[in-house]
Formats: C-alpha cells, sequence, structure tokens
C-alpha cells in the first residue's frame, strides 16, 4: 500500500478493481464502510463476479477476466481527450513533459527492440533523450509530439469505451458511469483509494495492470494525498514483510537487489543501482545504495566483510537467470534440481497445475517439509483415490515433515499490507515436537557449518563466516532477529559535521537509515526496516492509537517502514510551493523552515520547496513515471494482451500482429505451452478466487470455517446452467487441458454472460480452498486446471484468466 | 439458568408475580444489524458458535452460501443470501443475518405451557431456561419468525440468547463484538433507533428511497433490528414476514383454550368434589370383588 488501512476511511470514492476487499479482507474493509458511512464516500465495483464487495457497493461493472488494462486505458483516453487531470499535479510531479528518444517505437501492439526467439527486448530504446547539460530533456508547455504526455495520449487513442465494451463485455453506459465517477477525483479536494489484490498480480500482465491503476492514480492527483493512492491487498498477515526481506530469488532485503551473472564488478553493481539524478536538484535517494548494502553485508558477515573484499560481494550468487517457483519446478521436471526445502508452503496446492507439481516432486530425492498442518505437497505421494491419483510405489522421493510452531504459539512481528511492522507474542505453547521455523533452520545452517569446517568445499566461506551471535545458537530469539534487521553501530559514530561529536556509541541501535554509513562502520540487516528496534527499544510493539489530527494518522501504533511514514509520496500531497492540496486532509506542508505535519515527510525535510525538487524522491527523475523506461519486460506503456489461454483468435487491439496476442515477454516453458487449452475444445472462461470463510488450504483443518463452507463449489451462471442443463447442487465436472475437478454447480445470478466481439462468453468461479486433507468435506485442488505460466517481470502465475469446459457428471 | 445480574418480568405459563424491585433504568437494549452494511463474512456466525460452546455438523454445498443451510439446536444465527435483479435491472445481493428478534411482544413465551422455559428480561431479552423445557414445540409455532429448534439430542428448545450472559455483566453479544464492518451494533433501543435513523438518511441519499428500519409493530417491536434498503419489501431478504403477529392458535390457546381448559380441569375437581359430598365416596362390595378374580384368573 501507499497509503494504509486506516487511511481509506478519508476517501471521497473507492475503486476496488482486481480484487475482492469484502470477502479476503473482510477487518480491513471497514474502513471502506467508514468512508462510505461517514465521508459520503462511494463504492465503485469492477469484477467478473458480482463479489460480497459488489454487493455493497453503489455501482457494479462485469468485465471479462484479464481485460483490466484495456478498461483503465479507456479511463486514460477518456481522463485525457476531456482534460480531467489534475494538471497543476501531473505537470509537476510527473514525467509528461520529458521528451523519449527517438529511436523509440511502437508497431502493432510490440515496442522497439523485440527479439522473438528470446522473448524479450533490447530495452536501450525505451529511454528519454537527454539534453547537452546531460539531463533529460523536457517540455513543460507539452507540445513536443515526443514528449511522454503525447506518447500516452497517441497510445491509448485506440482504448475508445466501444473497445472496451468489445474486449472485456462491460456495458457502454456502465464505462462512461464509472469513468465520470472517476473523473470526479481529479480536483484537489476530492480523493480516491484504488484497493486492488491479485486479482491484477496473477495474469501474465498483471504488473502492467497495476501499473495502468497507478497511471490513472497520477493524472487525477490521487498519488500522496491522504484517502488516495494504490493500495495493494497483501493476503497473507506477513506477505508483505516476505517481500520486504528480499524472500524472491531475485532480491537481498529491502528491495536490494542481487547482481547479475554479468555484475561481477561491485562498483559496476553499485553504479548502477546508485541512479545519478536525470533533473536538476533531485534527491535521487537510491544514491545511498552503498551505504544499504555495506550496511547489510555487514550485518549477515560482518568482520569478514571488509572495504578490500568489496564487503564479501564475491559471496553473493550472480544470477543467470530468475529463480522463481515456476523455474524451480521446471528444474525439479527437467531433474535438474533434486532437493526441496518447503518452508511454509503448500506448492501441490497453490502453484499452478497439479499434474507438472506432482511430477516435479516425484523427480526429487527428498522433499522437506516445515509447516504447522500435515498439507497436501506432504504427501503428494499416497493415493487419495480420483483426488490424488498417483502411483505410489513409482514414487522413490524421501519426505521428511517437520512439524512447526504457528504465527500464535511465537513472538515476532508481522508486516501487514499498511507496511507497519506490528510485534506479537506468543499466545500458546507449541504442541507436542513442534518447533519453531528459526530453531529448525538454526539446526540446519549448525550442522552445515561444522560440515564445511570440517570438510571445506568448493566455497566455504559464506557459510563458515555467517554472522551467528545468538545468545543460544541453536535457537535464536526473535528479538534478536528483530535487532539485528533494524540495525546498530559497529564503532563510535562522530557527527560528519563534528568529529568530536559522537553521535551513537559501539553497539547501540540505530534510529534510522539515514545513520547508516558505507564505510563499515553500522551494520542493518534491511535498511528499511532500520529504526523499528531502535535506541529506544522496540517501536513495533507500540499500542498508542492516538489519532491527534483525526485522519487515522495514529504514528505512534507500530511501527511503518520507510522510517515510520504512514503515506508515501506525502511530499505530492502538497502543490509546488508547499501548500497542502487540500487543508481539510492535511499530511504535511512546509511552515518556512521545515516540512512537518501529521506525518513523517517523504522529502528531504529541510529543503524549500522553491527550490523545485520532486516529490518521488525514490525516482532519479525526483517525479513519477508514466513512462517505465527500462524497468518493466513487455514495455514503457502497459498494452493490453490477451490471457495466454483466450476465448478470442486475437486480440482485438492488434489483430494484425500474432506475436502481440499474449505478452510478448513472458517466459514459457515448451512443456507448458502444449499444455494450454484452446477455446474449440475450452470454451469457458474461468478464474479461481478466495472465499472470505477460509483461509488458503489452512482453514480446511479448522472445523468452525468447515462448518460455515464445508464442500467444494463452482459458481456457474443461470445462463450457462440452462444451456447445459445443470440443476444448482448438481455435481458438475470442470476440465482444462491439464486435468478435470468435479465440485457441486452454484447456479447464480451474480455471473453474467458477457458479449465477447459480438461472442457470448461465460465465466466460471472456481474458489481454492479444498483439497484431500482436513476436515472440510474432501475435493479436488483447484490448481489442477490452472496454467503453468507467469507474469512476465514476476513470474506470478495466471491464476485469474485461463479456460475450460463445465459438463454435467 | 436464572441470572441474579438481569431480572425477570415475565415468566412462561405462569401467573406468580416476578420480582419488581429492580429494573433495567439504562433502558431496553437492542442490536441492530445494518443489512446494507453487512458482506455476509458469517464471523458472528463463528464468533456465536465459540462464545456459545456450539458446533454445528460440516454439512454440504446444496448451491446456496447459506452454511449450514438453517438455525439449529447447534447454530443459533445464520446469514441468509438472497439474489434479487431490481426493477432497475441492476442486481443486490442481500445478505441477512437470521436469528432471534426478542420480541417485545414474544410469541414463544405465550405459547410456552412450561413454568418458566421462557423468560423475558427487563432489558427486553428473552431467553430459554432449558433446564424447565419439556420440550413441546409450542415455542416453534408461537414464533412469527420460525426460529426455535427442538435438538435431537436432549429434546430441549434453543435459540439466541443474545448473549444474556455477556450483557448482564456489560459487554456487547459476540456477533456485535466480531463483526468486522460494524453492520452489528448494540445499545440501549431509543441510540439504536437514532443510529437507524443516521444510516437510513444515508441510504436514501443513494437512491434507496424505501430505506427504513425493521421493528415490526405486532409483535410489540424487536430488541433485534434491521435496517433495510427495502423496509417496504422485507419478504425480498429471505422471507423476512412483513407484518409478523403472533399466531392465532397461540392466541386461541392462551385467550380462549386455556381458560377453558383449566374452567374443564374445574369443572372435573368441582364435579367429583360435589359427588363425593352428595352420594358419598364410590365402594366396592363382595360381588365386585369375586367378578374381579375371575377375570383375572381368565387371563393366561
Amino acid at each position: 500500500m501507499t497509503n494504509h488501512w486506516v487511511d481509506i476511511k478519508n476517501a471521497d470514492l473507492v475503486l476496488i478493481m482486481g480484487g475482492n476487499a469484502a470477502e479476503a479482507h473482510p477487518c480491513g474493509f471497514k474502513w471502506v464502510t467508514e468512508a462510505k458511512a461517514h465521508n459520503k464516500a462511494k463504492l465503485i465495483v469492477v469484477d467478473p463476479r458480482f463479489t460480497r464487495s459488489a454487493s455493497v457497493a453503489d455501482v457494479y461493472a462485469p468485465i471479462r477476466t484479464g481485460t483490466d488494462i484495456v478498461f483503465l486505458g479507456g479511463l486514460i483516453n477518456y481522463l485525457l481527450t476531456n482534460d480531467k487531470i489534475q494538471r497543476e499535479y501531473v505537470v509537476n510531479y510527473t514525467d509528461l513533459s520529458f521528451i523519449v528518444k527517438d529511436e523509440f517505437a511502437f508497431t502493432d501492439g510490440i515496442y522497439s527492440g523485440y527479439n522473438v526467439d528470446k522473448r524479450s527486448y533490447d530495452k536501450s530504446s525505451w529511454d528519454y533523450a537527454r539534453g547537452d547539460d546531460g539531463y533529460v530533456k523536457t517540455d513543460p508547455t507539452l507540445a513536443d509530439p515526443r514528449c511522454v504526455y503525447n506518447l500516452l495520449k497517441q497510445h491509448y487513442t485506440r482504448y475508445t469505451p466501444e473497445m472496451v465494451e468489445r474486449v472485456c463485455g462491460t456495458p457502454k453506459d456502465k464505462v462512461l458511469q464509472i469513468w465520470d465517477m472517476i473523473a470526479s477525483t481529479a480536483t484537489p479536494d476530492r480523493a480516491m483509494t484504488i484497493m486492488y489484490a491479485l486479482g491484477w498480480t496473477q495474469h501474465s500482465i498483471g504488473s502492467q495492470m497495476i501499473r495502468t491503476g497507478a497511471m490513472v492514480q497520477l493524472l487525477l492527483g490521487n498519488i500522496g494525498i491522504s484517502g488516495g493512492g494504490m493500495n495493494a491487498l497483501r493476503g497473507h498477515s506477513n506477505i508483505q514483510g516476505l517481500t520486504d526481506l528480499g524472500l524472491m530469488s531475485n532480491l537481498l532485503t529491502g528491495y536490494m537487489t542481487l547482481p547479475g551473472e554479468k555484475e561481477q564488478d561491485f562498483e559496476a553493481y553499485i553504479g548502477l543501482r546508485a541512479q545519478k539524478p536525470l533533473r536538476p536538484n533531485q534527491l535521487s535517494y537510491w544514491q545511498n545504495y552503498r551505504k544499504f548494502f555495506v550496511s547489510f553485508m555487514k550485518s549477515w558477515w560482518g568482520d569478514a566483510a571488509t572495504a578490500e573484499n568489496n564487503w564479501a560481494f564475491d559471496y553473493l550468487p550472480k544470477l543467470d537467470k530468475q529463480y522463481d517457483m515456476l523455474q524451480a519446478y521446471e528444474l525439479m521436471n527437467q531433474g535438474k534440481m533434486n532437493g526441496y526445502i518447503c518452508q511454509g508452503f503448500n506448492p501441490l496446492a497453490a502453484a499452478p497445475n497439479k499434474a507438472k507439481l506432482s511430477a516435479s516432486f516425484s523427480k526429487l530425492k527428498y522433499l522437506v517439509i516445515m509447516d504447522p498442518l500435515a498439507t497436501e505437497t506432504s504427501e503428494f505421494w499416497k493415493n487419495y483415490g480420483p483426488l490424488n491419483d498417483v502411483d505410489s510405489s513409482k514414487i522413490q522421493t524421501e519426505v521428511f515433515r517437520l512439524p512447526t510452531t504457528c504465527f500464535a504459539e511465537e513472538n515476532g512481528s508481522l508486516t501487514n499490507s499498511s507496511r507497519w511492522l506490528q510485534w506479537h507474542w506468543k499466545g500458546a505453547e507449541p504442541p507436542g515436537e513442534a518447533r519453531s521455523d528459526l530453531e529448525i533452520m538454526a539446526g540446519l545452517f549448525l550442522r552445515m557449518r561444522d560440515m564445511y569446517r570440517k570438510d571445506g568445499g568448493a566455497f566455504a566461506d559464506p557459510i563458515v563466516n555467517l554472522t551467528w551471535k545468538y545468545a543460544q545458537p541453536h535457537s535464536p530469539d526473535p528479538e534478536e532477529l528483530a535487532r539485528e534487521y533494524s540495525g546498530n553501530a559497529l564503532k563510535d559514530l562522530a557527527d560528519p559535521k563534528d568529529a568530536t561529536k559522537i553521535t551513537r556509541k559501539a553497539g547501540e541501535q540505530l534510529a534510522g537509515f539515514a545513520e547508516l554509513r558505507d564505510d563499515g562502520s553500522t551494520a542493518s540487516g534491511c535498511w528499511i526496516f532500520c529504526g523499528a528496534w531502535g535506541p529506544t527499544g522496540n517501536l513495533m510493539a507500540r499500542r498508542d492509537n492516538a489519532d491527534p489530527t483525526g485522519i487515522g494518522q495514529t504514528i505512534n501504533w507500530a511501527w511503518a517502514w520507510p522510517a515510520n511514514r504512514r503515506v508515501l509520496y506525502n511530499r505530492a500531497s502538497c502543490d509546488p510551493h508547499g501548500k497542502p492540496f487540500n487543508p481539510k486532509r492535511k499530511l504535511i506542508a512546509w511552515n518556512g523552515a521545515a516540512w512537518a505535519g501529521a506525518d513523517i515527510p517523504d522529502f528531504k525535510v529541510d529543503e524549500n520547496p522553491e527550490n523545485g525538487m520532486g516529490p518521488f524522491i525514490m525516482n532519479p527523475e525526483g517525479v513519477a513515471r508514466f513512462f517505465a523506461r527500462a524497468n518493466m519486460a513487455e514495455g514503457p506503456f502497459p498494452e493490453h494482451y490477451e490471457p495466454f489461454e483466450s476465448p478470442l483468435a486475437t486480440n482485438p487491439l492488434n489483430p494484425n500482429q500474432p506475436q502481440a496476442m499474449n505478452n510478448p515477454a513472458a517466459r514459457v516453458f515448451a512443456q507448458d505451452r502444449e499444455a494450454f487449452g484452446k477455446a474449440d475444445k475450452f470454451p469457458h472462461v474461468a478464474t479461481t478466487y478466495r472465499l472470505t470463510e477460509h483461509f488458503h488450504y489452512w482453514t480446511k483443518h479448522v472445523r468452525l470455517n468447515a462448518i460455515v463452507q464445508p464442500e467444494q463449489f463452482v459458481e456457474i451462471g443461470a445462463a450457462l446452467a440452462d444451456e447445459l442443463g445443470i440443476g444448482n447442487g448438481s455435481r458438475v465436472r470442470v476440465s482444462s487441458n491439464r486435468g478435470h475437478i468435479e465440485a457441486v454447480a452454484m447456479v447464480t445470478k451474480r455471473i453474467k454472460p458477457l458479449t465477447i466481439e459480438g461472442k457470448t462468453v461465460h465465466t466460471v468461479g472456481v474458489p481454492i480452498h479444498w483439497g484431500f486433507l482436513g476436515v472440510a468435506k474432501p475435493g479436488y485442488l483447484a490448481n489442477t486446471l490452472t496454467p503453468f505460466v507467469g507474469d512476465a517481470n514476476t513470474n506470478t502465475p495466471e491464476f485469474k484468466s485461463f479456460l475450460v469446459k463445465v459438463e454435467k457428471v | 439458568m436464572a441470572l441474579q445480574s438481569l431480572d425477570i418480568i415475565r415468566r412462561s405459563a405462569t401467573t406468580l408475580p416476578e420480582p419488581q424491585a429492580r429494573g433495567a433504568h439504562a433502558g431496553q437494549v437492542a442490536k441492530l444489524i445494518d443489512v446494507s452494511k453487512c458482506i455476509g463474512c458469517k464471523a458472528c456466525q463463528v464468533a456465536c458458535m465459540e462464545w456459545n460452546d456450539l458446533r454445528d455438523e460440516i454439512g454440504t454445498c446444496t448451491g446456496h452460501y447459506d452454511n449450514p443451510h438453517d438455525l439449529s439446536d447447534q447454530s443459533w444465527t445464520l446469514m441468509r443470501f438472497a439474489e434479487y435483479e431490481n426493477p432497475k435491472g441492476d442486481l443486490e445481493w442481500l445478505i441477512r443475518k437470521d436469528g432471534c428478534m426478542h420480541c417485545a411482544d414474544p410469541g414463544c413465551l405465550k405459547a410456552c405451557p412450561s413454568p418458566g422455559a421462557i423468560v423475558q428480561y427487563a432489558n427486553g431479552i428473552v431467553d430459554f431456561h432449558e433446564e424447565n423445557c419439556i420440550g413441546c414445540g409450542y415455542c416453534v409455532t408461537g414464533c412469527p419468525f420460525n426460529v426455535p429448534r427442538i435438538s435431537k439430542k436432549d429434546h430441549k428448545a434453543y435459540k439466541c440468547t443474545l448473549c444474556s450472559d455477556r450483557v448482564s455483566v456489560g459487554l456487547e453479544p459476540a456477533c456485535v463484538k466480531t463483526c468486522p464492518t460494524g453492520a452489528i451494533t448494540f445499545g440501549s433501543k431509543e441510540d439504536m433507533q437514532q443510529h437507524a435513523a443516521e444510516r437510513i438518511e444515508d441510504l436514501k441519499s443513494r437512491g434507496f428511497d424505501q430505506a427504513g428500519l425493521y421493528d415490526p409493530a405486532g409483535v410489540g417491536g424487536t430488541h433485534v433490528m434491521y435496517v433495510l434498503q427495502h423496509a417496504d419489501q422485507p419478504q425480498l431478504y429471505s422471507g423476512l414476514p412483513e407484518n409478523p403477529k403472533i399466531s392465532a392458535m397461540v392466541g386461541l390457546w392462551k385467550g380462549i383454550s386455556k381458560p377453558l381448559g383449566l374452567l374443564a380441569i374445574i369443572a372435573t375437581a368441582a364435579a367429583g368434589f360435589f359427588h363425593y359430598i352428595g352420594i358419598g365416596p364410590n365402594e366396592t362390595d363382595e360381588q365386585d370383588e369375586e367378578a374381579a378374580r375371575r377375570e383375572l384368573e381368565k387371563t393366561p
């Protein structure tokens, strides 16, 4: 979230699209209710199904799954054509005036630099033009045909209301009604928030869907303001913490990135990431990358990380490619990865294409499961009749099941969607032989280290030199780890302005990342978390809900990254002179000497606004980007591509270019491409989702949850049910080209057939929660159906759009 | 299970005067269910099961979100989902939390023949005291909302207590405590009516011209009230009755049958008494005894 849950109450308009907050985030949804009840906010829901969120919406519109860029691209076109943009905001705070290189081009859905064989782009043309002074050329009048404004306008001219109706199936009158409501927030006194979740991320063009939403918000001046923002609703209580701490194959902590295999040179590695400003007097905060990185390396490798060895840069693996979960299961399937430690994850249910997963796990030598529950993955080898029809005698994988504690049985911090690190305390002792994940991982590490010490190895240094200074080495405390990721001084730190003054003594916790240094005198395991456990103690444990300004800025409740800031980019809530655009919900303001207010300023605190520093300090531009430069895999502007399994034969936006049918930059493994189905055999469009009664595959083990939603079902519109002669409550078979499931048919008016390119398209809803283990009625794993392909940038699987066939059983 | 801190003002099947020294000076209580804020998450169902230590069966899916499918001795509240296409052609998903309405004039209590099995407290809560229940099921007939359920296990009647145990110590009912969107609120009936009025104004501003409060007069008003988007058509909400009234049978039972029955009992007793006074006790003689002995011997 750029903003936070409580701040949603300040919205005048709430758009829920690519998510179903009432269903999947019922507790956070209370802030939507608050906005409606006490701020007269209107709620818009755009979704393939009439959802629980839709049930309390003022306006609902259906949309074909996977076509959100068409809807939002049409909206961009509408806002630009009708001049419903917050001009002062976009001219000063975005790159609309920036001039783009002449070489950059877009033809028939494909950007310049495409290599069809590699399915990737040479992105060198995707950049701004530079002037003689080295800075990006701009045209504040927005007249230059090569400025981002005109390229953007040009790009979305094809996205008309008629096109939206043709591609999305959303009736034109509803489209225009919604666009008109959204356009009303282009004024400084009105704010719209966008709430989205996996309904946007789980597409092969998911990242670009989210970008399109963000672009709409920028045009309306809704980023950085109270009641606005792009608010990603995280589906696990700590999934925000997962990416923050770098638990992705290509990340280090705090969104630093691992070097690629060509990045053997330390200075070049830093240089690429510590980007110089692209415009005069911009902060470009990532210029501090070296401080964050060195402090991180000191945290991990302590004395072994020195200036002489580039802070142990050689210890880091250099990536030849992304090792996301799809890549990992592909490698297992090829027999190239033969051991797997599966911690707190149930991939047999949670990754796409169960048949492929089962085959992949069957080729492993060993599989270690760390989980509080008996997961389907831990019993993938066991026959459960049609629900898991495997021949155990043919599977040689040795499976170890290590029972772990659950979150309520340990202390620790959870990072929620609002980026709040909230400390929690153990509520119960773990049962039986369960051990904490920390204890298990520590045991594994200590044994490995002993082996490396004794026997040596190809490259023992990173293992034997890892910092491990816990009071009980076999069982580190969550408190010890929290102090470590927050960070401390390794030497006495002198004031840079006055060397005689010591600002922080050796061993003291640091108050924030501004104290980090690149000379090895500070350590911080995750720079964005620096200060969470500061000199005054554990700020995550704070529980003061005082809200002095009344706009929900409870800044003494827990601790938010970065720097306890609650609304990101909050400098943009003020005009170029530092006055709040909307004084009624003032976050910060320039008081003549400093920036201050209800939030921690996301800006240089003493920077006079007249100097022209932009509010988007993490970007070298100083402003927000409509033109993503080389940061996205498939292009600088979001373009609609059909899902890999589409009911259409061509992409209506680019009908003459077959390469532009699906995301041209998405990685597709050969075997998986063959497993895609076609509309002639699988005519129905399916989408998977969660239900409020359950949490993933956990709560089918819980009697109370099983009572309120006991048995697997699929949702089918009344029209399709009539066509196929399916009665409500009868059993149906849903098949894709990868397998089939059987479930109870829930025939509903909440799913309507859509008319797409003149043909009727039916949507089938497949909730995900059932499996062959637990106390709920046994069911099929929904991912039996889903395709093994992901977003081109993140490789998040395309769980939300695929083709199936529904039949009566 | 009489609670010391809640004063009973009415008991089923008794004419004894109730203790009157204490009263509900903070006013009568009410739970307000704002259907327009409800997202049907069923947290209230789970909270009810947890607080009251109830566990219904793990059932089946019959093509509806309603689970369990009906109220039972183990399910004292449940969400009922109704799909409604309004005259504008827009779909509405009307989700109503069903359960005891805690009528000011409770049909169950009136119908109940067992002394003290059903009571009404001074704060308005209608409660079942199962230790006095004889399982006759009259409360089911007496209820205009079809709420009480007879347990197959112990043949006693069960329903929502409005968490009288929690309310008696100053807590809100469990469902209210857990409701994530604030769709369920609890307080004095007056406050709840006032809160409802604000909500109705908001709904009217959103185009629900017929938004209103459901507090039906036919049962003297209720201590569980609904804010409805379509107060003119309560039946849209999974058959919420338009004009709930206590069944005529209960009226007949309480109004005519019961007095008549009582009269009949008294008349029989009186007839016996007068027979005794006028004719004397019935006695047997030798011949009668002999005939009886012969009859007995005949039986194998």
